[in-house]
């Protein structure tokens, strides 16, 4: 591992940009104003490389690599937004919106929501795949915030901004496969978690209306993850 | 690939992976049950070749037996395998032998692991030589003879423990060196039976039993089918790849004319399906849905759009999945689709499973 960053070049899309190797494709792309569209990732918490949003074509290599894990190096030449992975993302968000019960019309994020928005931009307009129509609870037993498992994809943001950021970590997921669901503590009601500390920072990284504020109707659930940037420059301040 | 031999580290590791969790695979068990001295010494002859000190055997906890000899007192034998100053010489190699967690992808918060990397945390950033416990098995054999020899060296000089299974004539285990081809294993002599008794396949196709012989399945829920025209192929990493198969855990499934290749790769997704750690989301929903998909069409209610929409999550799963598990496990429906075509269209258009294995819904469901 060397220590000390190098300053390499690569060509995003036809671009030649300059990055650091101690950088992601993904930092470095958005740097110069290229979107790569991501779900999981957020910037502050560790990336996880879990929602495939982001792979991109590096020539040369076989396999799409995810450009939030993906460390810039010296004459990459990356595609990030080919014909072909346009149609990988489209069918990611189909499975997503098969997976659980996603019903935008009455969902307190409606127009609020990554998911939605993510849809939109790539142009899903209707889903493939059957509809799974699986049974999820509500947990609504905290006094400020709710929980609607019908409405989550596992990007695990809350489990991350809880243990990495509030250093709680009420938040982990329970089970395997498509039977995976996010908990609080040892899967009791988060209104009985006695290490949640009612901040409220899984609420507000939660992409879609999971996570909600109690007392919000359809289409009200604004989110404000404005903190996280806040939060962790200033702790790298301090460091 | 690292040379970990010529990596430079504090630390190296021999990590053996003996946690086979594929269905129906004994190859590392039958060896750590029966001479798991073979795979100690195996792992010490790595750990000489690369300058490891530490190994890790990770057993299936479900094999108590191999769980035990794993950790066989090295003392049993002269030439200890483990220990301090092996045989005489200055090396030392430590074993120590985790068990597994019953899982082929175990979770540990939101990161899963393959098995093998459950290992301490430090051997997983450190450089490490993986191997199976099959091939380890071999490293011993074939140091005797005066070459170590591993995947990546000369393919027709690896060595691999197969099991056969289902309508094989003999069931059971072959150490095989790798390039012969399938029909001179008990493989052939499964289903078809006529090597032993001088006959040409060609000229007479029926098992002992009256049956036919349908294909073969290699490596697990990961491989691939292959059909009776490959059956002169030989049996190696390159050759099997080349027809959309893998050598994977090993195993070898014979499968006659009694066997229906659309529930074979449903009985496989469900597999994959199951083991998903389901982190990531082609994985965790891809698989449930080729799952569902693949019942629909065993079940007669299936639809061409629901081969077309089964074909595109196969190839997307297949690109877009986090690790090798997702990766590979298209791989049973892409090779039965590529070889038996015929059997999911006669499920679609006829209604009908030739095997005579998937039981049809009801009419009145087909059409609701």
């Amino acid at each position: 591992m060397s220590a000390v960053p190098r300053v390499v070049t690569m060509v995003i899309d036809g671009r030649e940009v300059g990055a650091q190797t101690d950088q992601t494709i993904l930092e470095v792309a958005r740097e110069h104003g290229i979107s790569i569209p991501t779900l999981c990732y957020l910037k502050g918490l560790s990336p996880i490389g879990a929602c495939r949003m982001c792979l991109v074509e590096i020539k040369g290599q076989a396999k799409l690599l995810p450009a939030c894990v993906t460390r810039a190096a010296d004459g990459l030449e990356i595609t990030t937004n080919s014909p072909r992975l346009q149609e990988y993302r489209k069918t990611i968000i189909e499975l997503l919106f098969a997976e659980r019960n996603h019903v935008c019309a009455v969902c307190v994020s409606n127009n609020h929501c990554e998911l939605q928005d993510m849809a939109r931009s790539l142009g899903v307009t209707h889903i493939r795949v059957p509809y799974r129509y699986p049974r999820f609870s509500v947990d609504a037993s905290h006094k400020r915030f709710s929980a609607d498992h019908n409405r989550c994809i596992l990007c695990a943001r809350c489990v991350r901004v809880c243990d990495e950021i509030e250093g709680a970590h009420t938040w982990d997921i329970m089970g395997r496969g498509i039977d995976c669901r996010v908990i609080t503590d040892m899967n009791q009601p988060w209104g009985a978690s006695d290490t949640c500390t009612t901040c409220g920072k899984c609420v507000h990284v939660c992409p879609t209306g999971t996570l909600t504020e109690k007392g919000v109707a359809a289409a009200e659930m604004k989110k404000r993850g404005q903190f996280l940037p806040y939060l962790t420059a200033m702790r790298g301040a301090k460091e | 690939v690292v040379d970990v031999s010529k990596a430079k580290a504090p630390d190296k590791y021999v990590i053996c992976n003996a946690d086979e969790g594929d269905p129906g695979a004994f190859m590392d068990r039958s060896v750590l049950e029966s001479d798991p001295h073979r795979v100690l010494e195996g792992m010490a002859i790595a750990a000489y070749a690369v300058g490891a000190s530490q190994g890790y055997i990770y057993v299936r906890a479900e094999y108590p037996l191999a769980v035990k000899r794993s950790g066989w007192p090295s003392s049993r034998r002269k030439a200890r395998p483990a220990g301090r100053d092996i045989c005489g010489t200055n090396f030392s190699f430590n074993i120590d032998h985790p068990a597994g967690g019953g899982r082929v992808c175990v979770r540990r918060g939101n990161r899963p692991h393959r098995s093998p990397s459950r290992a301490p945390r430090a051997a997983a950033s450190a450089p490490a030589v993986p191997g199976g416990g099959g091939a380890l098995g071999h490293a011993h054999a074939d140091q005797q003879r005066g070459d170590v020899r591993q995947r990546g060296a000369h393919p027709a000089q690896r060595r691999r423990v197969v099991r056969l299974h289902r309508h094989a004539e003999e069931q059971g285990h072959e150490g095989l060196r790798a390039g012969r081809p399938h029909r001179q294993h008990r493989a052939h002599r499964g289903a078809d039976g006529h090597h032993a008794a001088g006959y040409h396949l060609r000229h007479r196709r029926r098992h002992p039993r009256g049956r036919r012989f349908k294909a073969v399945q290699t490596g697990g829920p990961s491989g691939g089918c292959i059909p009776e025209q490959f059956l002169d192929m030989p049996v190696d990493y390159e050759s099997l790849a080349k027809v959309g198969s893998i050598m994977g855990s090993g195993g070898m499934i014979v499968m006659d004319e009694t066997s229906c290749m659309v529930d074979v790769a449903k009985f496989f997704m469900e597999f994959c399906m199951s083991e998903s750690c389901g982190k990531c989301i082609p994985c965790r929903v891809g698989t449930a849905q080729m799952y569902d998909l693949l019942c629909r069409i065993s079940d007669g209610r299936g639809t061409h759009a629901n081969l077309e929409l089964l074909e595109d999550l196969c190839d997307m799963v297949k690109h877009t999945s986090l690790c090798g598990l997702g990766q590979t496990a298209p791989n049973p429906v892409l090779s039965t689709l590529k070889f038996f075509r015929d059997e999911y269209m006669a499920h679609i258009d006829h209604k009908r499973c030739p095997a005579g294995v998937c039981k049809m819904a009801a009419p009145s469901e087909v059409h609701a």
